[in-house]
C-alpha cells in the first residue's frame, strides 16, 4: 500500500469516528467548542504517531502474550508527556479538557491502531498511519465542535457569528446535544457515502 | 452522622445525578458496543462493578502509599493503568480457577474492561476530589451502579428499536446515539434530587 493511500485511508475510508465508531468518550465529552475539538484531536494525534512509531520499532521484541500491557505502558508514557507539556504551555486548554487528557490512554483508537497496524508494519508507514488516523479524528472532532458551538453559544472559535437576536440552544452544549448531533451527522454521512458506492 | 449523610449524597450523586455515561460522558464505548441485548449488558455491568470496586481501593493505596511518599505523582497515569491491567488479568485467572459458573458469565467481558475509561476515570477522580478510603469505595460502587443502570435501560430500548421502522440511513449506530441523547435528557431530571 502506498504511503498516500495509508494517509487518506485514516481520514476518509477508516475515519475513526464516523466509520469505525471508536474513541467515542472524548468525542462526546470535549466537543462543546471547536477549539477544544482541535486541542483534543492534536493531542491524540501526537500520542498516536509516537506510540505507532515505538511499537513498530519494538514489535519483534515484545512477546505476544504480554503485548497489550506493553502497548498500554508505551501509550501511557506519551500521554503523560502530552499532559505535562499542555499543563505548562496551554493551561486554559488543559483545564477545559480536564480528566480527558489522562483518559487518552484508554482511547480505543490508539490501542486499535497499535494492534492492527503498527505491530505488523515497518516504522515509516506506521507514522503515516498515525498521522492519517489522527487527522481524521481531529477533523471529525472539529466539525462536531463547530456545529455544537455555533448552535449552543452562537460563536465559532470564540468569535460571535450568529446575530445578537439568536437565542443559543443550551441543549447543544450539554451531553444530550453531543449524542444527537453525532447521531444525525453519522446518519448524514452514511447517506452520502452509500450513494457514492 | 453528618459523615454518613455525606456518603449517601455522594452515592446518589455518582449513580444518578452525575451518571458516568449520560452526564459525565465517560465509558461510551462499552455503552454503545455491549448494549444490543439486556442479559449481556447486565453481565458487563456486573463485571465493571467488580473491577471498579477493587481497582479504586487498590489505586487509592498505590497513590498514597507509593506515589506520594516518593513524590512521583506525575507517574499516576502509568501506575494506575498498569495496576488496572494486571488486576483485570488476575481477576480473570482467579475466577477461571475458582468459579467456572461466574467465569462463563463474566469471562468474555473482563478483557474489554482494561480499556473501559470508567475504571481509570474513577481512579483518577477519586484522587482529584481527595476522597478518603470509604468515600472512594462508595463512589466506585455508585458509579458502577449508574453505569449498569444506564446500559441495561439502553439495551432494553435497543431491543425494541430492532422491531421499529427506522429511516434506512439512521439504522444501527446513528439511531443508538440519538436514543442515548434522549436518555441523557431524561437523566437530567435527577438534578433536582440534591439542592
Amino acid at each position: 500500500m502506498k504511503l498516500r493511500e495509508i494517509f487518506t485511508n485514516g481520514i476518509f475510508k477508516e475515519n475513526p469516528i464516523f466509520k469505525l465508531v471508536i474513541g467515542m468518550c472524548p468525542t462526546i465529552a470535549v466537543t462543546t467548542a471547536a477549539i477544544n475539538g482541535i486541542g483534543m484531536g492534536l493531542a491524540t494525534t501526537f500520542v498516536l504517531i509516537c506510540s505507532n512509531l515505538v511499537i513498530s520499532l519494538l514489535k519483534d521484541f515484545i512477546p505476544s502474550k504480554i503485548r497489550i500491557p506493553s502497548y498500554i505502558v508505551i501509550i501511557a508514557t506519551f500521554v503523560t508527556i502530552v499532559g505535562m507539556v499542555m499543563e505548562a504551555y496551554l493551561p486554559d486548554l488543559y483545564d477545559s479538557l480536564g480528566i480527558f487528557i489522562p483518559l487518552i490512554v484508554v482511547n480505543c483508537i490508539i490501542l486499535a491502531r497499535a494492534e492492527t497496524f503498527a505491530s505488523k508494519n515497518p516504522p515509516i508507514p506506521s507514522i503515516v498511519d498515525g498521522l492519517g488516523i489522527g487527522l481524521g479524528f481531529t477533523l471529525s472532532l472539529t466539525i462536531l465542535g463547530s456545529i455544537r458551538e455555533l448552535l449552543g453559544a452562537g460563536t465559532l472559535f470564540n468569535m460571535q457569528v450568529m446575530p445578537n437576536s439568536y437565542e443559543p440552544a443550551l441543549i447543544m452544549i450539554l451531553p444530550a446535544g453531543a449524542f444527537i448531533t453525532l447521531g444525525l451527522l453519522t446518519g448524514l454521512i452514511n447517506k452520502f457515502t452509500t450513494k457514492m458506492d | 452522622m453528618e459523615y454518613f449523610n455525606k456518603l449517601i449524597l455522594l452515592f446518589v450523586s455518582s449513580a444518578l445525578i452525575n451518571n458516568i455515561v449520560l452526564s459525565r460522558t465517560i465509558a461510551i464505548c462499552p455503552f454503545l458496543g455491549v448494549s444490543k441485548r439486556v442479559d449481556t449488558s447486565l453481565g458487563m455491568g456486573m463485571a465493571v462493578m467488580f473491577v471498579i470496586a477493587l481497582s479504586s481501593v487498590i489505586t487509592y493505596a498505590v497513590h498514597y502509599a507509593i506515589l506520594v511518599p516518593l513524590e512521583i505523582e506525575y507517574m499516576q497515569v502509568i501506575a494506575f493503568i498498569l495496576v488496572i491491567a494486571t488486576l483485570v488479568q488476575l481477576i480473570e485467572m482467579i475466577i477461571q480457577k475458582t468459579s467456572p459458573t461466574l467465569y462463563s458469565a463474566l469471562g468474555v467481558y473482563l478483557p474489554l474492561i482494561t480499556t473501559n475509561c470508567a475504571v481509570l476515570g474513577v481512579a483518577i477522580m477519586n484522587i482529584q476530589e481527595e476522597y478518603d478510603l470509604i468515600q472512594t469505595l462508595v463512589n466506585g460502587i455508585g458509579v458502577s451502579l449508574g453505569f449498569t443502570l444506564a446500559i441495561v435501560l439502553f439495551a432494553g430500548i435497543r431491543e425494541r428499536l430492532e422491531l421499529a421502522d427506522i429511516p434506512e440511513h439512521l439504522e444501527g449506530v446513528p439511531i443508538a446515539l440519538i436514543t442515548a441523547g434522549l436518555m441523557s435528557v431524561a437523566f437530567m431530571g435527577f438534578q433536582g434530587l440534591i439542592k
